[in-house]
Protein backbone atom coordinates (compact mmCIF):
# COMPACT_ATOMS: atom_id res chain seq x y z
CA UNK A 1 0.00 0.00 0.00
CA UNK A 2 2.71 2.73 0.91
CA UNK A 3 4.37 3.44 -2.58
CA UNK A 4 6.40 5.87 -0.74
CA UNK A 5 9.43 3.15 -0.04
CA UNK A 6 9.79 3.09 3.74
CA UNK A 7 13.44 1.66 4.60
CA UNK A 8 12.73 1.23 8.29
CA UNK A 9 9.18 0.13 8.53
CA UNK A 10 7.67 0.81 12.52
CA UNK A 11 5.80 -0.96 14.22
CA UNK A 12 4.28 1.53 15.64
CA UNK A 13 4.61 5.40 14.53
CA UNK A 14 2.98 7.86 16.89
CA UNK A 15 2.92 11.37 15.42
CA UNK A 16 2.15 14.71 17.33
CA UNK A 17 -0.49 12.77 18.74
CA UNK A 18 -2.86 15.05 21.05
CA UNK A 19 -6.37 13.55 22.57
CA UNK A 20 -8.47 16.08 23.75
CA UNK A 21 -11.80 15.15 25.79
CA UNK A 22 -14.89 17.88 25.87
CA UNK A 23 -15.80 18.18 29.50
CA UNK A 24 -18.77 19.90 31.00
CA UNK A 25 -19.57 23.18 30.68
CA UNK A 26 -17.17 23.93 27.90
CA UNK A 27 -14.36 22.55 29.70
CA UNK A 28 -12.17 20.08 28.08
CA UNK A 29 -8.88 17.70 29.61
CA UNK A 30 -5.82 17.57 27.64
CA UNK A 31 -4.77 13.87 27.89
CA UNK A 32 -2.45 13.42 25.54
CA UNK A 33 -0.34 16.70 23.80
CA UNK A 34 1.77 16.41 20.55
CA UNK A 35 3.22 13.21 21.51
CA UNK A 36 5.84 11.42 18.86
CA UNK A 37 6.94 7.92 19.84
CA UNK A 38 8.04 4.94 17.68
CA UNK A 39 8.59 1.23 18.27
CA UNK A 40 10.65 -0.97 15.89
CA UNK A 41 9.21 -4.24 15.16
CA UNK A 42 9.94 -6.98 17.92
CA UNK A 43 10.89 -3.88 20.41
CA UNK A 44 9.57 -3.88 23.97
CA UNK A 45 8.53 -0.27 24.88
CA UNK A 46 6.96 0.06 28.15
CA UNK A 47 4.59 3.26 29.14
CA UNK A 48 5.08 4.71 32.30
CA UNK A 49 3.73 7.69 34.36
CA UNK A 50 1.71 8.79 37.32
CA UNK A 51 -2.01 8.49 36.71
CA UNK A 52 -4.26 10.58 34.79
CA UNK A 53 -0.84 11.32 32.32
CA UNK A 54 -1.87 9.78 29.55
CA UNK A 55 -0.70 6.33 29.09
CA UNK A 56 -3.84 4.16 28.56
CA UNK A 57 -5.18 7.03 26.46
CA UNK A 58 -2.14 6.68 23.87
CA UNK A 59 -2.17 2.38 24.06
CA UNK A 60 -6.56 3.05 23.14
CA UNK A 61 -5.50 5.04 20.53
CA UNK A 62 -2.43 3.01 18.96
CA UNK A 63 -5.62 0.26 19.39
CA UNK A 64 -8.11 2.23 17.30
CA UNK A 65 -10.82 2.23 20.17
CA UNK A 66 -10.58 5.76 20.68
CA UNK A 67 -9.12 8.50 17.54
CA UNK A 68 -7.01 11.26 18.16
CA UNK A 69 -7.98 14.89 18.40
CA UNK A 70 -5.07 15.23 15.91
CA UNK A 71 -2.31 14.06 14.88
CA UNK A 72 -1.51 10.63 13.16
CA UNK A 73 -0.67 7.01 14.76
CA UNK A 74 0.40 4.48 11.48
CA UNK A 75 0.86 0.66 12.50
CA UNK A 76 3.09 -1.23 10.32
CA UNK A 77 2.28 1.49 8.00
CA UNK A 78 -1.20 1.79 7.86
CA UNK A 79 -3.61 3.46 9.86
CA UNK A 80 -4.75 2.25 13.10
CA UNK A 81 -7.98 1.34 12.10
CA UNK A 82 -6.67 -0.45 9.19
CA UNK A 83 -4.50 -2.25 11.36
CA UNK A 84 -7.10 -3.20 13.56
CA UNK A 85 -9.61 -4.49 10.90
CA UNK A 86 -6.43 -6.73 9.43
CA UNK A 87 -5.79 -8.06 13.59
CA UNK A 88 -2.43 -7.12 13.30
CA UNK A 89 -2.15 -6.41 16.81
CA UNK A 90 -3.36 -8.17 19.65
CA UNK A 91 -4.21 -6.45 23.00
CA UNK A 92 -4.61 -7.29 26.78
CA UNK A 93 -6.35 -5.33 29.55
CA UNK A 94 -6.10 -4.85 32.70
CA UNK A 95 -8.97 -7.47 33.39
CA UNK A 96 -8.48 -9.73 32.26
CA UNK A 97 -12.14 -9.93 29.98
CA UNK A 98 -12.90 -13.46 29.84
CA UNK A 99 -15.96 -14.60 28.31
CA UNK A 100 -17.35 -16.68 31.93
CA UNK A 101 -19.53 -19.14 29.76
CA UNK A 102 -16.46 -20.21 27.49
CA UNK A 103 -13.64 -22.98 29.01
CA UNK A 104 -9.90 -21.21 29.08
CA UNK A 105 -9.84 -23.42 25.35
CA UNK A 106 -13.09 -21.68 24.20
CA UNK A 107 -11.91 -18.21 25.28
CA UNK A 108 -8.58 -18.38 23.73
CA UNK A 109 -10.08 -19.57 20.68
CA UNK A 110 -12.29 -16.55 20.41
CA UNK A 111 -10.76 -14.59 18.05
CA UNK A 112 -10.08 -17.68 15.61
CA UNK A 113 -13.98 -18.39 16.12
CA UNK A 114 -14.48 -14.76 14.94
CA UNK A 115 -12.40 -14.50 12.12
CA UNK A 116 -13.47 -17.89 10.38
CA UNK A 117 -10.72 -20.03 11.15
CA UNK A 118 -11.33 -23.85 10.59
CA UNK A 119 -12.56 -25.79 14.00
CA UNK A 120 -9.45 -28.29 13.84
CA UNK A 121 -6.68 -24.94 13.04
CA UNK A 122 -8.39 -23.75 16.39
CA UNK A 123 -7.97 -26.43 18.55
CA UNK A 124 -4.39 -27.22 17.50
CA UNK A 125 -3.50 -23.29 18.02
CA UNK A 126 -4.98 -22.93 21.28
CA UNK A 127 -3.45 -26.28 22.71
CA UNK A 128 -0.44 -24.44 21.52
CA UNK A 129 -0.86 -21.38 23.11
CA UNK A 130 -2.22 -23.31 26.23
CA UNK A 131 0.98 -25.02 27.13
CA UNK A 132 2.62 -21.75 26.13
CA UNK A 133 1.26 -19.91 28.98
CA UNK A 134 1.87 -23.48 31.20
CA UNK A 135 -2.02 -23.90 31.92
CA UNK A 136 -2.10 -27.47 30.12
CA UNK A 137 -4.03 -28.90 32.86
CA UNK A 138 -6.86 -26.51 32.60
CA UNK A 139 -7.97 -26.38 29.11
CA UNK A 140 -11.79 -27.74 30.01
CA UNK A 141 -11.84 -24.85 33.06
CA UNK A 142 -14.20 -22.15 33.49
CA UNK A 143 -12.73 -18.47 34.22
CA UNK A 144 -14.06 -18.34 37.41
CA UNK A 145 -12.53 -21.40 38.92
CA UNK A 146 -9.23 -19.76 37.88
CA UNK A 147 -6.95 -17.60 40.42
CA UNK A 148 -6.55 -13.83 38.85
CA UNK A 149 -3.09 -14.71 37.78
CA UNK A 150 -4.28 -17.79 35.53
CA UNK A 151 -7.38 -15.46 34.10
CA UNK A 152 -4.34 -13.21 33.23
CA UNK A 153 -2.24 -15.81 31.62
CA UNK A 154 -5.40 -16.95 29.34
CA UNK A 155 -6.05 -13.52 28.24
CA UNK A 156 -2.26 -12.91 26.89
CA UNK A 157 -2.44 -16.25 25.61
CA UNK A 158 -5.87 -15.49 23.76
CA UNK A 159 -4.20 -12.29 22.51
CA UNK A 160 -1.26 -14.55 21.09
CA UNK A 161 -3.91 -16.12 19.32
CA UNK A 162 -3.48 -14.98 15.57
CA UNK A 163 0.15 -14.37 15.96
CA UNK A 164 0.52 -11.26 15.98
CA UNK A 165 3.57 -8.98 14.83
CA UNK A 166 2.44 -6.37 17.74
CA UNK A 167 0.78 -7.13 21.86
CA UNK A 168 -0.44 -4.12 23.09
CA UNK A 169 -0.94 -4.38 27.22
CA UNK A 170 -2.70 -2.46 29.30
CA UNK A 171 -1.39 -2.91 32.73
CA UNK A 172 -2.09 -6.49 32.51
CA UNK A 173 -0.29 -7.43 35.99
CA UNK A 174 -2.30 -4.52 37.39
CA UNK A 175 -4.60 -6.73 39.71
CA UNK A 176 -2.32 -9.31 40.74
CA UNK A 177 -0.30 -9.35 43.61
CA UNK A 178 3.09 -8.96 43.97
CA UNK A 179 4.48 -12.69 43.53
CA UNK A 180 2.07 -13.91 40.83
CA UNK A 181 3.36 -10.24 39.18
CA UNK A 182 7.19 -10.93 39.38
CA UNK A 183 6.40 -14.43 37.72
CA UNK A 184 4.23 -13.37 34.93
CA UNK A 185 6.92 -11.33 34.25
CA UNK A 186 9.49 -13.92 33.70
CA UNK A 187 6.97 -15.49 31.13
CA UNK A 188 6.38 -12.77 29.60
CA UNK A 189 9.74 -11.98 28.43
CA UNK A 190 9.81 -15.91 27.75
CA UNK A 191 7.06 -15.68 25.52
CA UNK A 192 7.90 -12.27 23.64
CA UNK A 193 11.98 -13.85 22.97
CA UNK A 194 9.38 -16.99 21.39
CA UNK A 195 7.25 -14.66 19.74
CA UNK A 196 9.25 -12.27 18.65
CA UNK A 197 6.57 -9.76 18.86
CA UNK A 198 6.67 -5.91 19.04
CA UNK A 199 4.75 -5.23 22.75
CA UNK A 200 3.24 -1.54 23.90
CA UNK A 201 3.47 -2.49 27.44
CA UNK A 202 1.11 0.65 30.08
CA UNK A 203 2.30 0.13 33.86
CA UNK A 204 3.21 2.07 36.97
CA UNK A 205 5.34 -0.03 38.26
CA UNK A 206 8.97 0.92 37.46
CA UNK A 207 10.71 -2.42 38.23
CA UNK A 208 8.56 -3.98 35.74
CA UNK A 209 8.83 -1.52 33.34
CA UNK A 210 12.48 -1.96 33.49
CA UNK A 211 12.45 -5.51 33.40
CA UNK A 212 10.37 -6.09 30.34
CA UNK A 213 11.87 -2.86 28.36
CA UNK A 214 13.96 -2.10 25.59
CA UNK A 215 12.72 0.88 26.71
CA UNK A 216 11.10 2.74 28.31
CA UNK A 217 8.70 5.72 27.76
CA UNK A 218 8.30 8.40 30.83
CA UNK A 219 5.38 10.19 30.54
CA UNK A 220 3.67 13.43 32.89
CA UNK A 221 0.34 14.36 33.49
CA UNK A 222 -1.58 17.73 32.32
CA UNK A 223 -1.00 17.58 29.80
CA UNK A 224 -0.15 14.09 28.84
CA UNK A 225 3.53 14.29 27.27
CA UNK A 226 6.37 12.21 26.72
CA UNK A 227 9.25 13.33 29.39
CA UNK A 228 11.75 11.20 28.80
CA UNK A 229 12.53 7.85 26.81
CA UNK A 230 14.98 5.81 28.87
CA UNK A 231 16.95 2.65 26.95
CA UNK A 232 17.46 -0.04 28.87
CA UNK A 233 20.31 -2.13 27.89
CA UNK A 234 19.94 -5.66 29.78
CA UNK A 235 20.73 -7.43 27.20
CA UNK A 236 18.22 -9.53 24.92
CA UNK A 237 15.14 -10.86 25.99
CA UNK A 238 16.03 -14.31 25.94
CA UNK A 239 18.60 -13.92 27.93
CA UNK A 240 17.00 -11.87 30.56
CA UNK A 241 15.59 -14.36 33.82
CA UNK A 242 14.79 -13.85 37.23
CA UNK A 243 18.74 -13.37 38.31
CA UNK A 244 18.40 -9.86 36.46
CA UNK A 245 16.24 -8.79 39.20
CA UNK A 246 19.56 -8.70 41.51
CA UNK A 247 21.31 -7.18 38.75
CA UNK A 248 23.33 -3.77 39.58
CA UNK A 249 22.47 -2.40 36.06
CA UNK A 250 19.20 -3.37 36.80
CA UNK A 251 18.90 -1.54 39.91
CA UNK A 252 21.05 1.35 38.21
CA UNK A 253 17.95 1.77 35.29
CA UNK A 254 15.30 1.72 38.02
CA UNK A 255 16.90 4.59 40.09
CA UNK A 256 17.12 6.43 36.38
CA UNK A 257 13.51 5.45 35.91
CA UNK A 258 12.50 6.89 39.40
CA UNK A 259 14.46 10.15 38.80
CA UNK A 260 13.12 10.76 35.71
CA UNK A 261 9.31 10.09 36.96
CA UNK A 262 9.87 12.50 40.10
CA UNK A 263 11.78 15.06 38.18
CA UNK A 264 14.84 15.94 38.43
CA UNK A 265 15.64 16.54 42.08
CA UNK A 266 15.76 12.93 43.26
CA UNK A 267 17.29 11.42 46.31
CA UNK A 268 18.46 8.42 44.79
CA UNK A 269 16.78 6.39 47.78
CA UNK A 270 16.47 2.91 45.99
CA UNK A 271 13.90 0.80 46.86
CA UNK A 272 11.26 2.58 48.37
CA UNK A 273 9.40 2.11 45.99
CA UNK A 274 9.20 -1.76 44.30
CA UNK A 275 6.14 -2.24 42.28
CA UNK B 1 -2.30 -34.39 40.79
CA UNK B 2 -1.12 -30.97 42.17
CA UNK B 3 -3.97 -29.04 40.15
CA UNK B 4 -6.69 -29.69 42.50
CA UNK B 5 -4.75 -27.83 45.34
CA UNK B 6 -3.92 -24.95 43.05
CA UNK B 7 -7.29 -24.37 41.19
CA UNK B 8 -8.09 -21.20 43.54
CA UNK B 9 -11.71 -21.60 44.41
CA UNK B 10 -13.74 -17.94 45.18
CA UNK B 11 -16.08 -18.18 47.52
CA UNK B 12 -18.62 -17.67 44.79
CA UNK B 13 -17.48 -20.57 43.04
CA UNK B 14 -18.23 -22.54 46.25
CA UNK B 15 -21.55 -21.47 45.98
CA UNK B 16 -22.05 -22.93 42.73
CA UNK B 17 -20.02 -25.95 43.19
CA UNK B 18 -22.50 -26.57 46.19
CA UNK B 19 -25.56 -25.82 44.32
CA UNK B 20 -24.71 -27.57 41.20
CA UNK B 21 -24.26 -30.75 43.38
CA UNK B 22 -27.77 -30.03 45.51
CA UNK B 23 -29.66 -30.31 42.18
CA UNK B 24 -28.49 -33.94 42.05
CA UNK B 25 -26.98 -35.01 45.63
CA UNK B 26 -28.69 -34.94 48.86
CA UNK B 27 -30.28 -31.30 47.84
CA UNK B 28 -33.46 -32.02 45.74
CA UNK B 29 -35.01 -34.79 48.09
CA UNK B 30 -34.61 -31.87 50.31
CA UNK B 31 -35.88 -28.92 48.27
CA UNK B 32 -38.90 -31.32 47.83
CA UNK B 33 -39.49 -31.86 50.77
CA UNK B 34 -39.50 -27.82 51.93
CA UNK B 35 -41.88 -27.29 48.99
CA UNK B 36 -44.43 -30.33 49.89
CA UNK B 37 -43.87 -28.63 54.18
CA UNK B 38 -45.01 -25.29 52.54
CA UNK B 39 -48.24 -26.84 50.88
CA UNK B 40 -48.99 -28.85 53.84
CA UNK B 41 -48.54 -25.76 56.22
CA UNK B 42 -51.67 -23.90 54.05
CA UNK B 43 -53.84 -26.37 54.13
CA UNK B 44 -53.08 -26.97 57.94
CA UNK B 45 -53.50 -23.37 58.13
CA UNK B 46 -56.99 -23.60 56.08
CA UNK B 47 -58.60 -25.89 58.32
CA UNK B 48 -57.23 -24.63 61.55
CA UNK B 49 -59.05 -21.02 60.52
CA UNK B 50 -61.98 -23.36 59.64
CA UNK B 51 -61.98 -24.80 62.94
CA UNK B 52 -61.16 -22.26 65.04
CA UNK B 53 -62.82 -18.74 63.31
CA UNK B 54 -66.17 -17.03 63.89
CA UNK B 55 -68.56 -18.73 61.79
CA UNK B 56 -70.05 -15.39 61.10
CA UNK B 57 -66.26 -13.37 59.90
CA UNK B 58 -64.61 -10.81 61.99
CA UNK B 59 -66.54 -7.26 61.43
CA UNK B 60 -65.03 -3.99 62.40
CA UNK B 61 -66.78 -1.02 61.97
CA UNK B 62 -69.17 -2.39 59.17
CA UNK B 63 -65.97 -3.92 57.17
CA UNK B 64 -65.36 -7.50 57.24
CA UNK B 65 -61.96 -8.23 58.16
CA UNK B 66 -61.64 -11.71 58.41
CA UNK B 67 -63.96 -13.93 56.35
CA UNK B 68 -66.56 -16.58 57.39
CA UNK B 69 -65.69 -19.78 58.21
CA UNK B 70 -68.94 -21.29 57.43
CA UNK B 71 -68.72 -24.09 55.26
CA UNK B 72 -70.29 -22.55 52.47
CA UNK B 73 -68.09 -20.12 52.22
CA UNK B 74 -64.66 -21.92 53.08
CA UNK B 75 -65.20 -25.66 52.11
CA UNK B 76 -62.97 -28.18 53.52
CA UNK B 77 -60.21 -29.37 51.71
CA UNK B 78 -61.81 -32.77 51.68
CA UNK B 79 -65.27 -31.22 50.37
CA UNK B 80 -63.13 -29.59 47.66
CA UNK B 81 -60.99 -33.28 47.15
CA UNK B 82 -64.37 -35.03 46.76
CA UNK B 83 -66.18 -32.50 44.63
CA UNK B 84 -62.68 -32.98 41.77
CA UNK B 85 -63.85 -36.90 41.43
CA UNK B 86 -67.56 -36.22 41.12
CA UNK B 87 -68.86 -35.69 38.07
CA UNK B 88 -69.55 -32.22 36.82
CA UNK B 89 -73.64 -31.65 36.71
CA UNK B 90 -76.26 -34.08 38.31
CA UNK B 91 -76.82 -34.73 34.37
CA UNK B 92 -76.59 -38.75 33.43
CA UNK B 93 -74.02 -38.46 30.72
CA UNK B 94 -71.94 -35.62 32.96
CA UNK B 95 -68.00 -36.01 32.60
CA UNK B 96 -66.78 -36.30 35.91
CA UNK B 97 -65.27 -32.80 36.89
CA UNK B 98 -61.19 -33.66 37.29
CA UNK B 99 -61.49 -34.42 33.39
CA UNK B 100 -63.89 -31.08 32.70
CA UNK B 101 -61.26 -28.64 34.46
CA UNK B 102 -58.40 -30.82 33.07
CA UNK B 103 -59.31 -30.81 29.56
CA UNK B 104 -59.84 -26.38 30.19
CA UNK B 105 -56.47 -26.31 31.60
CA UNK B 106 -54.85 -27.77 28.41
CA UNK B 107 -57.12 -25.68 26.04
CA UNK B 108 -55.78 -22.41 28.18
CA UNK B 109 -51.97 -23.75 28.63
CA UNK B 110 -52.32 -23.66 24.83
CA UNK B 111 -53.48 -20.59 24.37
CA UNK B 112 -51.11 -19.17 26.92
CA UNK B 113 -47.99 -20.87 25.36
CA UNK B 114 -48.71 -19.25 22.11
CA UNK B 115 -49.45 -15.90 23.76
CA UNK B 116 -45.76 -16.68 25.29
CA UNK B 117 -44.65 -17.31 22.56
CA UNK B 118 -45.51 -14.05 20.73
CA UNK B 119 -45.01 -12.02 23.44
CA UNK B 120 -41.32 -13.36 24.20
CA UNK B 121 -40.66 -12.77 20.03
CA UNK B 122 -42.03 -9.33 20.08
CA UNK B 123 -40.19 -8.59 23.63
CA UNK B 124 -36.79 -9.88 21.97
CA UNK B 125 -37.03 -8.29 18.64
CA UNK B 126 -37.84 -4.98 20.57
CA UNK B 127 -35.15 -5.30 23.19
CA UNK B 128 -33.04 -6.13 19.83
CA UNK B 129 -34.23 -2.59 18.26
CA UNK B 130 -33.45 -0.54 21.62
CA UNK B 131 -29.79 -1.90 21.81
CA UNK B 132 -29.26 -1.26 18.45
CA UNK B 133 -30.78 2.27 17.87
CA UNK B 134 -30.08 4.48 21.00
CA UNK B 135 -32.72 6.63 19.09
CA UNK B 136 -35.12 3.85 19.40
CA UNK B 137 -34.58 3.41 22.97
CA UNK B 138 -35.78 6.68 23.90
CA UNK B 139 -38.48 6.28 21.28
CA UNK B 140 -40.17 2.82 22.39
CA UNK B 141 -38.80 2.61 25.76
CA UNK B 142 -41.96 4.73 27.45
CA UNK B 143 -44.30 3.78 25.39
CA UNK B 144 -43.70 0.29 26.33
CA UNK B 145 -43.66 1.07 30.00
CA UNK B 146 -46.85 2.77 29.19
CA UNK B 147 -48.65 -0.23 27.80
CA UNK B 148 -48.72 -1.95 30.84
CA UNK B 149 -51.04 0.67 32.32
CA UNK B 150 -54.24 -0.44 29.78
CA UNK B 151 -56.31 -2.18 31.75
CA UNK B 152 -57.02 -5.52 30.23
CA UNK B 153 -60.93 -5.36 30.26
CA UNK B 154 -60.53 -1.90 28.03
CA UNK B 155 -58.23 -3.96 25.93
CA UNK B 156 -60.21 -7.22 25.69
CA UNK B 157 -63.15 -6.02 23.14
CA UNK B 158 -60.95 -3.68 21.02
CA UNK B 159 -58.93 -6.73 20.48
CA UNK B 160 -61.99 -8.72 19.48
CA UNK B 161 -63.53 -5.80 17.22
CA UNK B 162 -60.24 -6.04 15.37
CA UNK B 163 -59.78 -9.13 15.09
CA UNK B 164 -63.34 -9.67 13.56
CA UNK B 165 -62.37 -7.40 10.45
CA UNK B 166 -59.65 -9.57 9.52
CA UNK B 167 -59.84 -12.05 7.18
CA UNK B 168 -58.08 -12.39 4.33
CA UNK B 169 -57.83 -16.21 2.38
CA UNK B 170 -58.39 -19.32 4.05
CA UNK B 171 -57.63 -17.59 7.46
CA UNK B 172 -60.44 -16.22 9.49
CA UNK B 173 -59.62 -14.57 13.02
CA UNK B 174 -60.67 -16.28 15.98
CA UNK B 175 -61.54 -15.67 19.23
CA UNK B 176 -59.13 -17.78 20.53
CA UNK B 177 -56.54 -15.77 19.07
CA UNK B 178 -57.75 -12.91 20.52
CA UNK B 179 -57.18 -14.50 24.31
CA UNK B 180 -53.65 -15.19 22.83
CA UNK B 181 -52.96 -11.59 21.33
CA UNK B 182 -53.91 -10.13 24.71
CA UNK B 183 -51.78 -12.62 26.87
CA UNK B 184 -48.63 -12.06 24.37
CA UNK B 185 -49.46 -8.30 25.48
CA UNK B 186 -48.61 -9.36 29.17
CA UNK B 187 -45.77 -11.42 28.16
CA UNK B 188 -43.81 -9.35 25.82
CA UNK B 189 -43.42 -6.77 28.44
CA UNK B 190 -40.99 -8.52 31.17
CA UNK B 191 -39.07 -10.14 27.58
CA UNK B 192 -38.44 -6.80 26.26
CA UNK B 193 -37.28 -4.76 29.32
CA UNK B 194 -34.97 -7.85 30.78
CA UNK B 195 -33.25 -8.79 27.60
CA UNK B 196 -32.73 -4.56 26.91
CA UNK B 197 -30.76 -4.97 30.38
CA UNK B 198 -29.46 -7.92 29.43
CA UNK B 199 -27.71 -6.96 26.25
CA UNK B 200 -26.41 -3.78 27.58
CA UNK B 201 -24.94 -6.32 30.31
CA UNK B 202 -21.44 -6.80 28.91
CA UNK B 203 -18.39 -4.70 30.24
CA UNK B 204 -16.95 -2.16 28.02
CA UNK B 205 -14.32 -4.03 28.28
CA UNK B 206 -15.89 -7.12 26.50
CA UNK B 207 -17.22 -4.71 23.94
CA UNK B 208 -13.59 -3.18 23.48
CA UNK B 209 -12.47 -6.53 23.37
CA UNK B 210 -15.03 -7.33 20.25
CA UNK B 211 -14.42 -3.58 18.59
CA UNK B 212 -10.45 -4.93 18.49
CA UNK B 213 -11.44 -7.80 16.79
CA UNK B 214 -13.37 -5.95 14.47
CA UNK B 215 -16.08 -7.73 14.46
CA UNK B 216 -19.93 -6.03 13.50
CA UNK B 217 -22.94 -5.80 15.61
CA UNK B 218 -24.35 -9.23 15.09
CA UNK B 219 -21.36 -11.47 15.64
CA UNK B 220 -20.97 -9.05 18.75
CA UNK B 221 -24.50 -9.92 19.24
CA UNK B 222 -24.25 -13.94 19.24
CA UNK B 223 -20.85 -14.43 20.69
CA UNK B 224 -21.40 -11.88 23.49
CA UNK B 225 -24.57 -9.71 24.37
CA UNK B 226 -26.70 -13.14 23.74
CA UNK B 227 -24.50 -14.98 26.07
CA UNK B 228 -24.41 -12.24 28.34
CA UNK B 229 -28.15 -11.41 28.75
CA UNK B 230 -29.05 -15.19 29.61
CA UNK B 231 -28.58 -14.31 33.22
CA UNK B 232 -31.63 -11.30 32.41
CA UNK B 233 -33.50 -13.07 30.45
CA UNK B 234 -34.34 -15.96 32.07
CA UNK B 235 -36.15 -14.40 35.45
CA UNK B 236 -37.88 -12.54 32.34
CA UNK B 237 -39.06 -15.48 30.45
CA UNK B 238 -40.80 -17.04 34.23
CA UNK B 239 -42.36 -13.92 34.51
CA UNK B 240 -43.62 -13.43 31.00
CA UNK B 241 -45.24 -17.13 31.09
CA UNK B 242 -46.90 -16.23 34.58
CA UNK B 243 -48.22 -13.62 32.86
CA UNK B 244 -49.11 -15.59 29.72
CA UNK B 245 -51.48 -17.65 32.13
CA UNK B 246 -52.83 -15.02 34.22
CA UNK B 247 -53.29 -12.77 30.50
CA UNK B 248 -55.17 -16.08 29.10
CA UNK B 249 -57.43 -16.81 32.06
CA UNK B 250 -58.74 -12.97 32.44
CA UNK B 251 -58.90 -12.40 28.79
CA UNK B 252 -60.74 -15.65 28.22
CA UNK B 253 -63.49 -14.27 30.35
CA UNK B 254 -63.40 -10.55 28.80
CA UNK B 255 -63.99 -12.26 25.49
CA UNK B 256 -66.23 -14.93 26.48
CA UNK B 257 -64.50 -17.49 25.03
CA UNK B 258 -65.38 -21.01 25.85
CA UNK B 259 -63.51 -24.01 26.85
CA UNK B 260 -60.82 -22.44 29.24
CA UNK B 261 -60.42 -22.28 32.67
CA UNK B 262 -61.04 -18.93 32.83
CA UNK B 263 -64.53 -19.83 31.90
CA UNK B 264 -65.09 -22.24 34.63
CA UNK B 265 -63.97 -20.15 37.19
CA UNK B 266 -66.23 -17.43 36.35
CA UNK B 267 -69.09 -20.18 35.54
CA UNK B 268 -68.56 -22.68 38.66
CA UNK B 269 -68.24 -19.60 41.03
CA UNK B 270 -72.46 -19.23 40.28
CA UNK B 271 -72.29 -22.85 41.55
CA UNK B 272 -70.55 -22.03 45.25
CA UNK B 273 -74.21 -21.50 47.31
CA UNK B 274 -75.28 -24.92 46.37
CA UNK B 275 -72.35 -26.66 45.86
CA UNK B 276 -69.13 -25.06 47.57
CA UNK B 277 -66.54 -27.37 46.49
CA UNK B 278 -66.89 -26.72 42.91
CA UNK B 279 -65.74 -23.31 42.67
CA UNK B 280 -62.24 -24.65 43.83
CA UNK B 281 -61.56 -27.07 41.13
CA UNK B 282 -61.10 -24.19 37.95
CA UNK B 283 -58.96 -22.67 40.76
CA UNK B 284 -56.73 -25.28 40.99
CA UNK B 285 -56.85 -26.19 37.20
CA UNK B 286 -55.12 -22.58 37.00
CA UNK B 287 -52.52 -23.19 39.65
CA UNK B 288 -51.86 -26.12 38.08
CA UNK B 289 -51.10 -24.24 34.05
CA UNK B 290 -49.51 -21.59 35.96
CA UNK B 291 -46.82 -24.81 37.37
CA UNK B 292 -46.55 -26.07 34.24
CA UNK B 293 -45.53 -23.07 32.38
CA UNK B 294 -43.15 -21.77 35.41
CA UNK B 295 -41.74 -25.77 35.26
CA UNK B 296 -41.63 -24.86 31.26
CA UNK B 297 -39.10 -22.33 31.71
CA UNK B 298 -37.25 -24.04 34.44
CA UNK B 299 -36.17 -26.91 31.69
CA UNK B 300 -35.17 -24.19 29.37
CA UNK B 301 -33.06 -22.82 32.14
CA UNK B 302 -31.03 -26.03 33.20
CA UNK B 303 -30.45 -25.81 29.16
CA UNK B 304 -28.72 -22.17 29.27
CA UNK B 305 -26.96 -22.92 32.79
CA UNK B 306 -23.48 -22.29 31.02
CA UNK B 307 -24.42 -18.69 30.01
CA UNK B 308 -25.40 -18.20 33.76
CA UNK B 309 -21.67 -18.67 35.08
CA UNK B 310 -21.12 -15.11 34.58
CA UNK B 311 -23.33 -14.18 37.12
CA UNK B 312 -20.87 -15.25 40.18
CA UNK B 313 -17.83 -15.17 37.96
CA UNK B 314 -16.03 -11.77 39.10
Amino acid sequence: MTTAAAPVEHAVAVNAVSRVFAGRKGASVTALDAVSLTVAPGEFVSLIGPSGCGKSTLLRLIADLDTPTSGSIEVFGKTARQARIDQDYGIAFQQAGLLPWRTVAGNIELPLELHGTGKAARRERAAELIELVGLSDFAGHYPDQLSGGMQQRVAIARSLAESPSLLLMDEPFGALDEMTRERMQNELVRICAETSAAVVFVTHSIPEAVFLSNRVVVMSPRPGRIRDVLSVNLGRMSDRGENLREDEDFFHSVSQVRELLHGSASTGARGVETR
Amino acid sequence: MTQAGSVRTAPARAGVASRGRSWLGQGMPRRILVGALGVLALALFWELYIFFGPADGVIVGGITVLPRASEMAMPHLWVMLERVLEPVTGGANAIPMWQAVLEASLFTLGIAAVGWIVGVTVGLALALLMQRFKLAESAILPWIILSQTVPLIALAPLVRRWGAQIEFGAFTWENWMSVALIASYLAFFPVSIGALKGLGSPDANHVDLMHCYAVGWWKTLWRLRLPASVGYLLPALRLAAASAVIGSVVAEVSIGLRGGIGRLIVEYAGAAGSDPGKPWAPIFGSVLVGLVAAGFVGLVSLFLRRFRRGEVAS
